[in-house]
C-alpha cells in the first residue's frame, strides 16, 4: 500500500473532537498535580474524558503525569464507584446493604451524633485517611467537640514530619525539597515512590541528566534505587545508626561547617548536665528566660542571639549555679564514642564499613570542595547585611521508609542533623523549605482537648507537646483520646495515631466509644496492622448483642473492604466530580521560590443514573454540621452557612482575612490576607486551577534568619510576626519528657512506662535498631507500595491492575537458595502473631535477610467490584496479618504498642519473620472469606474509546 | 507480502534513557490512554477485572542484572515498536496493512486491512504488537503519529504520548536521522545502542545504557581516609580548637 494514502491512526478523529479541557488538580495520589482534563461530547450530550494530561503550567509536575494520573479516567469510570447512601441489612462485615435517600443517610447520621455532642461528645471518633482537607475536617471535629480527630499521618510518616519541624523548622516533601538544580549528591532513604512521586521524579532526572551522584540507602533495590548511582542495600531500621556512623566520620575528621553551627544551630547552646537533678538536659537560660552560650574568648555568658557573641562549642561553663556544656560537646563527645564507629555498625547495617567511611568522604568533598561563594544580597534578622552565601551541593530525602520504625523518629532526626552538620539547609544546592515553612516548633499548635458536653474544643486537635505539661490526660493520668496520643504511650504523636483507634475502642480502653465515623480509609484491610484481628474486632458483640463499637459511618467513593464493615455510607465522588481546595491552612502545592494553593472542581458532573447519587464528603459535612447547629456551620437563625463546600472556600475566615484560600481574595488583587471574593474560585480555574505567589529575590535563601523572608510571610498572611530560629540538634522537649520518666515534675508517667520514655526521649539520637533480637525470627520483612499505585486505591483500575496484579513473596538469592526453593514454589511466612501463605519469587537485589512485597494488591473476595477469580483476591496477600498493633507480652505481662514511643508512629517495618516451604494452595492464606457486593462486579471487557464508554 | 519504502531522510523515533527509567509505567499508561481513543478500535482489556488480558502498545520490563565483582542491578526497560529501517513485520505482511512511511520512517497498521493474521506478530523480534482480543486487529505503537503530524496541537504538544509524560525525563523523540537533532546528539554522547542489532532490523530507536553503577568516587581527603588517626579518647576534637581560632 503506497504510505501516502493511509492517514496515522486516528489523526482526523483527534482533530474533528476539538476536546475542551478543564484544569484542575489530580488526586489519583497524595501528590496533587496539576492535570488538563480532556473533554468531548460523550452519550446524550454529556461532557466525556477524552484523555488526562500534565499541566504544563503547574508549579508541582511542570506538565508530566505519572501512571495513575494517566489511568484516571479508569478510576472515574470504576464499576466499584458507589451509587448512593446505604444502609447495612445484613450482619456487619456481609456487604449486604440497601439503598436510602440521601435525606434518610443525612437524618441517621444526624440522629446518632446529636445526643453524642450534648452527653459525651468524646463518644464520636471521627479519623479520616488519605484525607486532603484536614484544615476542614479537623474544624468540623473541633466544633463537634469531640477530642477524637486524627488523619493518617500516625500510620504513614508522621516520624518524619515531627522530626523535621522539631529539629529543622520544616520537613521533607510537602513542606521543603532538595535544591535539584543546584545539588550534586544525593541520598535517598528508604521507600519515597510516592512523597512525592512527579517532584522527585523529575528531580531524579535532573540529577540524571547532569550526570550528579545518587546513593539509595534502602534494603530492596527498585524504583529510584534501581537506577541510583550506588546502591547501599541496608538492613531496614539500621538508617540511623548507618547516618550516626557518617556523623562520627565527619566529626573525627572536621569535615563539618563550623560557621553554620555556630550562626544557624543550637551548637553552641549550654546544656545542664547534672545527671539525676530535675534540670538535667535542658538548655541553661537567663533571667529573660532566652537560652544561653559561652563565649570562647572570656567564657561569659551571653544571650544565644546576641551578635556579639562569639559561642564556644566546646569546654565546661556554669550558668546560675549550673553546671553545664554546648551541645556540640556534648553531641561530639556521643558520636565519637567507637559504638558508631563505621566497624562497630558495619555488620548491624549489612553495609561495609569502608563504605560508610567512603560516603562519608564524598560528602565532605561534595559539600566543602565543590561548594560556591554566590553573590546575594541579604539581611538577617538582626539587621546585619551579607553579600553572599555559600552553596553546599548535597542534599538527602527519606519518607516513609526510616519513618515506619519504632525508632523512626530518632533516625529522621540523626538525618536532619548530618544535614546540619553539613551546612546545607537553605542554602544553594542543599535543602530547601516551601511555604508557609520554615516555621519554628514554637509556630505551631500545642494539642486540644478537654471535651465538654455540648461545647466546641478550645483548639485544634493536633499539635506539639513542649513537654509533659502538654499532655492530653484526664485528672488519673490517662489518656483524654481513643488513639491515646498526647499521653505517656505516645507523648509527641502530633498526627494521632488512627491504627490504635478500633483495637482501643473494642477493648473499651481507655474508654468506649459509641460511634466510629471514617473518611477514606480502609481500616478494614489494608491501612490496619493485623487485619484478620481488625475484622474480627468490628464484628465483636458484647454479651448484650450489641456490636462492641455500636455504629460505624464510614465515607468513600468505592466499594472497599471497608465499606463491609460500616452501618452507614456516606457515598463521595471521583476526583473529577467535586470541589476540594489544597489549603496554605492544610498540605498546599507551595516550591521553594513560591507559595501556591489549588483547587479541585467539579469537571463533570457527578451522575449515579437510578440511583441517589453521590456528593462531596466536605459538602455532606457541611450538611450534617448545620443539621448538629454546629457552631460556625450556621448562622444566627441556626440556618446553614455555607451552601456547600465550594461556598464554605471561598467565605470560610479561620483568622480576620484569612481563608483557605490565598488568591484573588479581596477585590481580586489581594493575596494571602483579604475579604472573601465570590469571583475567587472563577479566578482560580482561568488560572489553570492553581495560584502561585513568588518569593521575592532576596528572601529566597537562609530563610529561617532572612528578614526580607519574614516581612513577606507576615505580608501574605503565612504568619502574623516574625519569628527566626535557629535548627535544634538537641530536642529540649525530650529531655522534659525524660526527666518526668526520672521521676521529675508534677505529671511523672506510669512506673511501667519509664524505663522505656527514658530510652526513647533522648535528646540526641542514639541509632539503636528497634527490637529485640529473636533467634525465631531472624528475617526483617517490609512492604512498599509501587510507583504505579501509591496511593492510588488501583485494583480497581483496570490499566492499573495489569501493571500489579500480584504481590509474592520476594526472597533474596541466598535465602531462596538456603531453602531450595525453586520457580512456582509457594512460603509461608511466619512472624509472632500470624502467618501467610503465598508465592515466593527469587530476587537478588535486596538486603540478604529481608523479604519484600507489594503492600495492598491483595484484595477481599467481592470487594473493589473485582471478579472472584481476580488474582488480587486469589493469590494477593497482605504483610499486614503478621503485624499486631502491639508488640508481644514482656516479662511483665505488659504489651506495648507496636509504635514509635516518641510519637506513636506505626511501626510497620519493624516486623521480624521466618519461612518455609509450603505446597501451592489454590488461595493464598490467610482466606478472610468474602462479602457482597453493593455495586456487583465490573464488566468482562473494558474498550475505552475515549468518549466516556467502556 | 508488503515491500518497504525508499530509506527516508527523516527517521522519527525514540531515544530511551535506561539509566534514568525509574520503571514508573507512566509510559505504559499515557499511551494506553491516547491509543485508545484516537479513532482506531479502543485498545481492549478482556476480562478486565478479572485475570485481565489488555492490549498494550508499550510496557516496561524490569530484569536483574546479577554481577561478580559489584551488587545486582534492576534494569527497567520500556520496549515499544522501534520502528526498524528493516522491519519483518512489514514484508511479512500478506494485504500490505503493516507498512512503513516513506516521509518519516514509522511503522503503522492500517487496521482497515488488517486480517488479524498475526503474521506480523511472529516476525518481530522484539514482541512489539500484540493482537487486540477484542478487535481482532493487530496494535502497535505509533509514534503517536496523530500527535506529532498535527497541525492543531500546541507545538510543545507534537511528540509522543509517552515523551510528553515520562515525569523522569527519561524518554526524548526526534529525527534520529539529522546528526544535529537534540534526541540524536543525546544518543551520540552517551553511546546510544541498538536492542538486539544480530536480529539484521536496523531499529531507528535507541537506548541509552546505564551508566556504571555502584563505583564509589576517589576522594583525596587524607584524615576521613585514615580510621587510625584521632584515635586516642577525646582526641577527636583536637582540630575543634585550631578550626575555631581560625574563624576569630
Amino acid at each position: 500500500m503506497p504510505e501516502d494514502q493511509a492517514p496515522g491512526a486516528g489523526e482526523t478523529a483527534a482533530r474533528e473532537a476539538r476536546p475542551r479541557v478543564a484544569k484542575t488538580t489530580c488526586y489519583m495520589c497524595a501528590c496533587r498535580c496539576g492535570i488538563d482534563v480532556h473533554l468531548v461530547d460523550g452519550p446524550e450530550g454529556r461532557p466525556a474524558v477524552r484523555y488526562i494530561e500534565g499541566n504544563r503550567d503547574h508549579p508541582v509536575n511542570r506538565g508530566v503525569i505519572c501512571a495513575k494520573g494517566s489511568a484516571g479516567i479508569m478510576q472515574h469510570l470504576s464499576p466499584a464507584r458507589l451509587r448512593a447512601p446505604l444502609k447495612r441489612t445484613g450482619p456487619r462485615g456481609s456487604g449486604e446493604f440497601e439503598e436510602i435517600s440521601w435525606e434518610e443517610a443525612l437524618e441517621t447520621a444526624r440522629s446518632w451524633l446529636a445526643p453524642l455532642r450534648e452527653r459525651a461528645p468524646e463518644r464520636l471518633a471521627f479519623f479520616t485517611g488519605r484525607d486532603q482537607s484536614q484544615s476542614f475536617t479537623g474544624w468540623w471535629a473541633q466544633m463537634f467537640g469531640t477530642p477524637n480527630f486524627a488523619a493518617h499521618g500516625g500510620f504513614c510518616s508522621v516520624n518524619m514530619a515531627a522530626a523535621g519541624i522539631m529539629t529543622l523548622g520544616g520537613a521533607f516533601w510537602e513542606f521543603g525539597t532538595a535544591d535539584w538544580e543546584r545539588c550534586e549528591y544525593f541520598m535517598l532513604f528508604g521507600v519515597a515512590e510516592d512523597h512525592d512521586s512527579n517532584p522527585i521524579k523529575m528531580g531524579l532526572g535532573k540529577l540524571k541528566a547532569r550526570g550528579a551522584k545518587v546513593v539509595g540507602v534502602n534494603p530492596v533495590r527498585t524504583g529510584y534505587n534501581a537506577v541510583a548511582s550506588e546502591w547501599v542495600g541496608i538492613t531496614p531500621g539500621t538508617d540511623g545508626l548507618f547516618v550516626l556512623s557518617l556523623v562520627r566520620e565527619l566529626i573525627r575528621s572536621g569535615e563539618i561547617d563550623l560557621t553554620y553551627l555556630i550562626e544557624r544551630t543550637d551548637a553552641p547552646w549550654l546544656v545542664v548536665e547534672d545527671p539525676g537533678a530535675a534540670d538535667h538536659g535542658l538548655f541553661a537560660r537567663g533571667g529573660d528566660g532566652e537560652a544561653l552560650v559561652a563565649d570562647r574568648r572570656d567564657g561569659a555568658l551571653r544571650r544565644w542571639d546576641d551578635p556579639e557573641a562569639k559561642p564556644a562549642l566546646r569546654g565546661r561553663f556554669e550558668a546560675g549555679g549550673r553546671p553545664c556544656r554546648p551541645v556540640f560537646e556534648l553531641m561530639a563527645e556521643r558520636y565519637l564514642s567507637d559504638a558508631y564507629a563505621p566497624e562497630a555498625v558495619a555488620e548491624t547495617c549489612g553495609v561495609p564499613a569502608a563504605t560508610i567511611r567512603r560516603i562519608a568522604a564524598e560528602l565532605a568533598h561534595v559539600a566543602f570542595e565543590r561548594a560556591e561563594t554566590i553573590p546575594y544580597r541579604w539581611t538577617d534578622w538582626r539587621g546585619v547585611e551579607h553579600d553572599h552565601v555559600v552553596s553546599r551541593p548535597v542534599a538527602f530525602h527519606a519518607m516513609r521508609g526510616v519513618s515506619a520504625h519504632a525508632n523512626g523518629f530518632q533516625t529522621c532526626r540523626a538525618l536532619h542533623i548530618l544535614q546540619c552538620l553539613l551546612g546545607a539547609i537553605e542554602v544553594p544546592g542543599g535543602f530547601r523549605f516551601k511555604p508557609p515553612y520554615p516555621k519554628p516548633l514554637e509556630a505551631h499548635p500545642k494539642p486540644h482537648g478537654d471535651a465538654a458536653p455540648g461545647a466546641p474544643l478550645a483548639g485544634p486537635h493536633l499539635g506539639f507537646p513542649r513537654g509533659p505539661e502538654d499532655l492530653l490526660l484526664d485528672a488519673e493520668g490517662r489518656a483524654q483520646r481513643i488513639d491515646k496520643a498526647f499521653s505517656w504511650e505516645a507523648p509527641i504523636s502530633a498526627h494521632g495515631l488512627m491504627h490504635m483507634v478500633i483495637s482501643n475502642a473494642v477493648a473499651g480502653d481507655p474508654y468506649p466509644i459509641d460511634t466510629l465515623f471514617l473518611y477514606m480509609a480502609n481500616m478494614a484491610w489494608n491501612s490496619s496492622m493485623n487485619t484478620s484481628g481488625v475484622m474480627e474486632m468490628l464484628t465483636r458483640k458484647g454479651d448484650d448483642g450489641e456490636y462492641a463499637i455500636p455504629r460505624i459511618i464510614y465515607s468513600d467513593a468505592y466499594s472497599s473492604e471497608m465499606v463491609a464493615f460500616a452501618d452507614l455510607i456516606l457515598p463521595d465522588t471521583t476526583y473529577l466530580e467535586r470541589h476540594d481546595c489544597i489549603s496554605l491552612l492544610d498540605r498546599p502545592i507551595s516550591e521553594p521560590d513560591a507559595a501556591g494553593d489549588a483547587i479541585r472542581w467539579p469537571v463533570v458532573e457527578p451522575e449515579r443514573p437510578g440511583h441517589a447519587g453521590v456528593r462531596g464528603f466536605q459538602s455532606v459535612l457541611l450538611d450534617l454540621g448545620a443539621r448538629l447547629g454546629l457552631p460556625g456551620m450556621v448562622d444566627d437563625e441556626g440556618r446553614a452557612k455555607y451552601r456547600d463546600y465550594a461556598d464554605y472556600m471561598v467565605r470560610h475566615e479561620r483568622r480576620p482575612g484569612i481563608g483557605p484560600l490565598a488568591g484573588w481574595r479581596g477585590d481580586g488583587e489581594s493575596q494571602g490576607r483579604g475579604a472573601p471574593n465570590p469571583e475567587q474560585i472563577e479566578r482560580y480555574k482561568a488560572n489553570g486551577g492553581f495560584w502561585q505567589a513568588h518569593v521575592p529575590e532576596e528572601a529566597r535563601w537562609m530563610r529561617p534568619w532572612n528578614k526580607a523572608w519574614w516581612d513577606w510571610a507576615v505580608e501574605i498572611g503565612l504568619v502574623d510576626a516574625p519569628q527566626p530560629y535557629v535548627f535544634h540538634l538537641w530536642a529540649e522537649p525530650l529531655a522534659k519528657f525524660r526527666l518526668a520518666a526520672e521521676g521529675h515534675g508534677d505529671r511523672v508517667p506510669p512506673e511501667a512506662l519509664r524505663e522505656r520514655l527514658r530510652e526513647a526521649m533522648d535528646p540526641l539520637p542514639d541509632g539503636r535498631p528497634p527490637g529485640a533480637e529473636d533467634a525465631r525470627y531472624p528475617l526483617h520483612a517490609v512492604t512498599q507500595r509501587p510507583a504505579a499505585m501509591y496511593h492510588a486505591w488501583g485494583s480497581q483500575n483496570a490499566w492499573l491492575r495489569q501493571i500489579h496484579g500480584e504481590n509474592p513473596i520476594y526472597v533474596p538469592g541466598a535465602l531462596w537458595r538456603e531453602h531450595g526453593l525453586e520457580e512456582g514454589d509457594w512460603i509461608a511466612v511466619e512472624s509472632a502473631h500470624g502467618r501467610i501463605e503465598a508465592p515466593a519469587v527469587l530476587m537478588e537485589a535486596v538486603n540478604a535477610r529481608t523479604l519484600w512485597t507489594w503492600n495492598a494488591i491483595g484484595k477481599r473476595p467481592g470487594a473493589w467490584a473485582l471478579r472472584e477469580d481476580a488474582p488480587e483476591a486469589r493469590r494477593g496477600v497482605l504483610l499486614n496479618h503478621l503485624i499486631h498493633e502491639l508488640l508481644p507480652p514482656k516479662g511483665d505481662g505488659m504489651r506495648w504498642s507496636n509504635s514509635d514511643p516518641v510519637t506513636g508512629q506505626a511501626a510497620w517495618y519493624d516486623l521480624r519473620v521466618r519461612i518455609e516451604r509450603v505446597a501451592p494452595r489454590a488461595r493464598s492464606a490467610p482466606e478472610v472469606g468474602r462479602q457482597a457486593s453493593p455495586v456487583g462486579v465490573g464488566p468482562e471487557v473494558v474498550a475505552y474509546d475515549g468518549k466516556g464508554t467502556t | 507480502m508488503t515491500s518497504l519504502p525508499a530509506e527516508s531522510a527523516v527517521k522519527l523515533g525514540l531515544v530511551i534513557d535506561l539509566d534514568t527509567c525509574v520503571g514508573c509505567h507512566a509510559c505504559v499508561i499515557s499511551c494506553k490512554e491516547w491509543n485508545t481513543g484516537t479513532g482506531g478500535a479502543p485498545l481492549s482489556d478482556v476480562d478486565a477485572y478479572g485475570e485481565a488480558e489488555g492490549t498494550f502498545l508499550n510496557r516496561v520490563h524490569s530484569f536483574e542484572v546479577v554481577r561478580d565483582d559489584a551488587p545486582p542491578m534492576v534494569v527497567h526497560l520500556p520496549k515499544s515498536c522501534l520502528h526498524c529501517d528493516d522491519a519483518p513485520c512489514v514484508t511479512v505482511c500478506p494485504t500490505g496493512a503493516s507498512f512503513k512511511r516513506g516521509e518519516d520512517g514509522i511503522v503503522l497498521v492500517n487496521e482497515d486491512t488488517c486480517i488479524g493474521c498475526g503474521l506480523c506478530a511472529w516476525a518481530c523480534p522484539y514482541g512489539a504488537r500484540e493482537m487486540d482480543r477484542t478487535a481482532g486487529v493487530m496494535k502497535k505503537c505509533t509514534l503517536c503519529v496523530d500527535r506529532v503530524t498535527s497541525e492543531t496541537l500546541p507545538e510543545a504538544d507534537r511528540v509522543p504520548a509517552c515523551v510528553r509524560a515520562c515525569p523522569a525525563g527519561a524518554r526524548h523523540f526526534g529525527d534520529l536521522n539529522d546528526p544535529e537533532d537534540p534526541a540524536a546528539r543525546l544518543s551520540a554522547a552517551r553511546g546510544g545502542m541498538d536492542l538486539m542489532p544480530e536480529q539484521g532490523t536496523r531499529p531507528v530507536n535507541r537506548y541509552l545504557p546505564p551508566r556504571e553503577r555502584d563505583e564509589g568516587t576517589v576522594v583525596n581527603l587524607v584524615a576521613l581516609a585514615d580510621p587510625a588517626e584521632d584515635a586516642e579518647a577525646g582526641g577527636g576534637l583536637r582540630w575543634l580548637d585550631r578550626a575555631l581560632a581560625k574563624l576569630g
